[in-house]
């Protein structure tokens, strides 16, 4: 049996190289602008990957994560912030798995 | 968002760092919720690799990656070599590269250096999307008051999964599970809605995130693995199709 303490540390400090080298190596601003798009670009995409399928599968319905992903899209697209469209998300899974599961 | 606000030498000196660290603590709230019982989880397999609850505790207070994290218990409990260990780290996780390229991006350059440093700690999907959605430069203040709400609840949750299992019924779980997402829809919607290139690459992002976990090879990868390969093939194609003015995020440049 290895040391579970150093597979942490290996973990942990793998991660944090990964974290910061980006952040403290690129001290000025990019100027090339194909760079600069792509950087504009990441996280919609990223944070679009990995919403969809995703919600769905969460849930042990998965009708009730389509019916949190459209709450969710609506709640947001009318301005409602991160913390109010998060718990009615939560709210319709919860009221959606009551009657259907 | 005013374009000058940006551009001033001294804009950093002008934050109110008590107000955005304030800021950053609620919106962590609804990132932490979502933690726990995604953690909650996770402490169930860090228990089947042998960690004690303190071990988890500390092992998620270092690392906050979900995904990242899951492959690794899973890898201890499977008796993996330390390479092997830091190995999935490094693919599990290698999405954070590309979030911290980004961020650097918007870091005013009289900021001190420490603060990339402390930033670097806690880079999450969620604690990145909130930090990115802010207008103009970065207040690491904001940064941190998010990571205290969130990160906190996530190294709780794994210990609480360590030691209590499967205790918290399955249908809280599953609603507590979608709140991160939730939370996604709530950074990715508002820009989506000004801007018709950015709706139609969440659509792809949609499509593209569905089609490979149903495609023969890329299904095969690993759910960090996909996250890497399908951002840079979007935001590639919308790069050199539709570039930006600047690197910052301008209303002009939303409302395109």
């Amino acid at each position: 049996m290895r040391n579970v303490n150093l597979y942490i540390a290996i973990m942990a400090g793998v991660t944090y190289l990964i974290r910061v080298l980006p952040l403290t190596l690129i001290r000025r601003p990019i100027k090339n602008r194909f760079i600069q798009s792509f950087l504009f670009y990441v996280p919609y995409v990223t944070l679009a990957v990995m919403t969809f399928p995703a919600i769905v599968e969460a849930t042990q319905s998965p009708v009730a994560g389509a019916l949190a992903l459209c709450a969710g899209v609506v709640l947001a697209y009318l301005g409602a912030g991160l913390f109010p469209v998060a718990v009615s998300c939560c709210a319709v899974v919860l009221i959606a798995e009551f009657l259907l599961v | 968002m005013k374009a000058s606000s940006q551009t001033s030498p001294g804009a950093y000196a002008g934050f109110d760092h008590g107000a955005a660290f304030r800021q950053g603590l609620r919106d962590g709230i609804p990132i932490g919720l979502g933690y726990f019982a995604v953690s909650f989880s996770l402490g169930i397999s860090a228990r089947g690799a042998g960690l004690s609850a303190l071990q988890g505790f500390f092992a998620s207070l270092f690392t906050s990656a979900s995904a990242g994290e899951y492959a690794v218990f899973t890898s201890i409990a499977a008796q993996a070599t330390y390479l092997e260990i830091a190995l999935i780290t490094l693919i599990a996780n290698a999405r954070y590269l590309l979030m911290s390229c980004a961020l650097s991006q918007r870091f005013a350059p009289e900021m001190p250096f420490q603060h990339r440093l402390l930033i670097g700690t806690a880079v999450t999907d969620e604690i990145f999307g909130v930090t990115i959605a802010r207008p103009g430069l970065i207040d690491p203040y904001y940064t941190y008051g998010v990571i205290l709400t969130s990160v906190i609840p996530w190294a709780a949750g794994t210990s609480c999964g360590i030691v209590m299992g499967n205790l918290l019924p399955a249908r809280i779980v599953s609603a507590l599970s979608v709140a991160l997402y939730g939370m996604f829809l709530a950074i990715i919607i508002p820009p989506a809605r000004r801007s018709r290139i950015v709706a139609g690459l969440v659509l792809a992002g949609f499509a593209a995130s569905w089609a490979a976990g149903k495609l023969p090879v890329i299904s095969g990868f690993s759910g960090g693995t996909r996250t890497i390969v399908l951002t840079v093939l979007l935001a590639g194609i919308a790069a050199l199709l539709f570039p930006v003015q600047s690197a910052h995020y301008t209303e002009e440049e939303m409302d395109a």
